[in-house]
């Protein structure tokens, strides 16, 4: 499309009902968010940058963490594994789950698994791999993707929800109460948890010095997932390592506020081995799956510090296109700033694929100030942007700007641009038989062009000021 | 080998920045919410926190009764470490109190007593400990969870919890009853876990 970003169009054909849930949604997340954290704390921008600080050490020192988190694993127990690749890592768990002869599998929502499209692997190889949040769960049902990595199903209503579950069965008939919703939920995933045989997790932290893997959750369901099964494995980003169990109080007080408005997530489940002897329930045995994937090409990038990402989903929620174009028109499970800087960055060799996504913001810096790790998400989208312009991707947004290059860079073309545009006022284009004139025209209202009234007003100023000056001088 | 070629790219990658952030010195006293702290003693701040989160918090066996009684959760499971303190008194009061769980019967149990570890007073959180609690799914398939915890292991702060985990390899947080807002936004509790989370202490 002339003159539009991609995302542009994918906003313009967005049902109504749709944007409109986005933009409740993500307007609500942003206003507890600000309520809670300014309630609860007289300086929270103190906290966020000390959580950035705290991240950035990790990052630099990633190698010795890694080591130092492997270590303190194995030595409780827990198998560790290190996939390069996203092909890699769903390999590895394949491998896991038939040596064990899993056939179903309960997952709780990773972000790393939306990454490496592991449930859809999982089913083509025969292992029935059941997403237990709830809105996992529906998006599962739908055949959909998340739209947001917290309120993964921020793009739908009640009603649609209502008409999935009388249709995949989780229900014997339409309702579309949010309560009875729930319970049906309830009532169908605990069977499910009951008959599983291994339960997938991601991490939202590990910490180095205790290998503790930490897994947050509401609803209860990586906790109910576990509880019952005896194998456990988690996909872990390499970029989630904290230094040490000390420094989660920074990181558990912001994430709840950041992503829900809530001072702590309702379930915070420290793991670093099987259960204990003298425990009836939970994994006899533990996997950890450490995923690179791109993550540490990120590292030696110039735009690292998208790995202090901790995957609260502020940005997107205060985010003005995320809030019209929906996390769908981010192509991938990142949407929103977030997505615009990582995605590019993380599928590395699809870079000209993604390269479009710094452009799809205004740079208003929103993001910036609601990132829970103060990450300078505005720099890294121009770094972006100069990258792509670097590597001369073509761009749609490249079109409409050639023109005005050449323009702009020669003053003879410029003027006679300028009485061109005046002799514009009095054309018809509205009705002009150019289709990618009509489009771009069809969204904008053209002010009358004043062309040359600039040029003409510093000439002007630029006599008085050469009057003005002596004057000037001598009152001195 | 994926591990030896991932902390080499990690390697590479770290050892050509010029400068290396150093671990932040910080007190935790920074991570400390005046306004959650507020308060004349750890049990009185405990119970705010945690009715501000929609759990109860309860401190005598009769209370308990009346209120199971009263919300009609008849029949449940007590661990049986805690069953003379307080399924004896329940069963005297008339509900059926079993002190084993059965996997198969998961939805007979309509509330689970068990026993926490410890508690957080700035957050209204209690602490169910792998090795210091009985079954990890009497804890969350009832309707009504009972964690009976001690006044002493009450922690003023999330800092001060986390410097007390101990060495369990699973340690559980729970801050309220389980909760959702996936639909519309709007707040349902008891999605898989429990709708009703009450602290009792003893």
């Amino acid at each position: 499309m002339f003159g539009t970003q991609l995302i542009d169009d994918y906003a313009r054909h967005i049902p109504d009902e749709k944007q409109a849930s986005v933009l409740n949604g993500s307007a609500a997340g942003t206003e507890s968010r600000y309520r809670v954290l300014h309630k609860d704390y007289a300086d929270p921008d103190a906290l966020r940058r000390l959580a950035g600080s705290i991240k950035d050490h990790t990052l630099h020192h990633l190698g010795d963490y890694l080591v130092q988190a492997e270590r303190a694993l194995t030595e409780r127990g827990v198998q560790v594994h290190f996939a390069e690749t996203d092909e890699d890592a769903r390999q590895m768990i394949l491998a896991i789950l038939r040596q064990h002869e899993v056939t179903r599998l309960t997952k709780s929502k990773s972000m790393a698994a939306e990454e490496i499209h592991l449930n859809a692997f999982l089913i083509e190889n025969g292992v029935e791999c059941l997403e237990s949040d709830l809105g996992e769960f529906i998006i599962q049902l739908d055949n959909d993707i998340p739209s947001h990595i917290v309120k993964p199903i921020i793009h739908k209503n009640r009603r649609g929800i209502a008409n999935t579950f009388q249709r995949e069965g989780v229900a014997s008939d339409y309702n579309d109460d949010p309560q009875t919703i729930t319970r049906r939920a309830r009532v169908f995933l605990r069977k499910k948890y009951m008959e599983a045989q291994a339960c997938i997790t991601g991490a939202n932290f590990l910490c180095a010095d205790s290998g503790r893997l930490v897994v947050v959750t509401n609803e209860g369901n990586s906790r109910f997932g576990m509880a019952p099964v005896p194998l456990h494995i988690a996909l872990v980003g390499i970029e989630k390592l904290i230094p040490g169990e000390q420094d989660l109080a920074v990181f558990l007080n912001l994430l709840g506020r950041s992503a829900t408005g809530q001072q702590l997530t309702v379930y915070t489940e420290f793991i670093n081995g099987p259960r204990a002897a003298t425990q009836p329930d939970g994994p006899e045995q533990m996997h950890v799956v450490f995923l690179d994937n791109g993550r540490s090409n990120v590292l030696a990038s110039n735009c690292r510090e998208i790995l202090r990402c901790i995957r609260c989903g502020a940005c997107q929620n205060v985010c003005p296109i995320y809030r019209q174009a929906s996390g769908h028109a981010y192509r991938s499970p990142y949407g929103g700033p977030i997505g615009a800087v990582l995605s590019p960055l993380l599928f590395g060799d699809r870079f000209p694929e993604f390269a479009d996504l710094p452009k799809a913001s205004t740079l208003c810096g929103a993001c910036k100030e609601v990132c829970p790790v103060d990450i300078p998400i505005p720099d890294l989208l121009l770094r972006l942007r100069d990258k792509a312009k670097r590597e001369a991707i073509p761009s749609p947004a490249a079109l409409p700007m050639a023109p005005f290059a050449m323009l702009a860079t020669s003053p003879t073309l410029w003027r006679s641009a300028m009485v061109m545009s005046k002799v514009m006022n009095h054309l018809p284009l509205k009705v002009a038989p150019i289709k990618p004139l009509q489009d771009w025209l069809g969204q904008r209202t053209l002010p009358p062009s004043k062309g040359g009234e600039f040029r003409k007003w510093l000439k002007t100023r630029k006599k008085t000021e050469e009057r003005k000056t002596p004057r000037a001088q001598t009152e001195d | 080998m994926s591990r030896a070629a991932i902390l080499s790219k990690i390697a590479t990658a770290t050892s050509a920045l010029k400068t290396k952030a150093p671990r932040p010195d910080y007190d935790a006293a920074i991570t400390h919410s005046a306004p959650k702290l507020a308060g004349r003693d750890l049990w009185e701040i405990f119970s705010r926190n945690l009715a501000a989160v929609n759990g109860r918090s309860m401190q005598s066996v009769a209370e308990l009764a009346t209120f199971l009684a009263s919300s009609g959760q008849s029949h449940g499971y007590c661990d049986p470490a805690l069953y003379e303190r307080v399924g004896a008194p329940l069963a005297a009061a008339g509900l059926t109190v079993e002190t084993s769980y059965e996997r198969g019967r998961y939805d007979d149990y309509q509330f689970g007593i068990t026993r926490a570890s410890g508690a957080i007073a700035e957050s209204g959180t209690l602490i169910l400990d792998d090795e210091r609690t009985s079954r990890r799914l009497a804890a969350l398939s009832p309707w009504v969870h009972v964690a009976v915890l001690e006044r002493g292991t009450i922690h003023r702060t999330i800092a001060d919890a986390l410097a007390a985990l101990g060495d369990s390899t699973n340690i559980i947080w729970v801050t309220g009853p389980s909760k959702t807002a996936d639909v519309e936004g709007i707040l349902i509790e008891g999605v898989h876990g429990p709708g009703e989370q009450i602290a009792l202490v003893l």
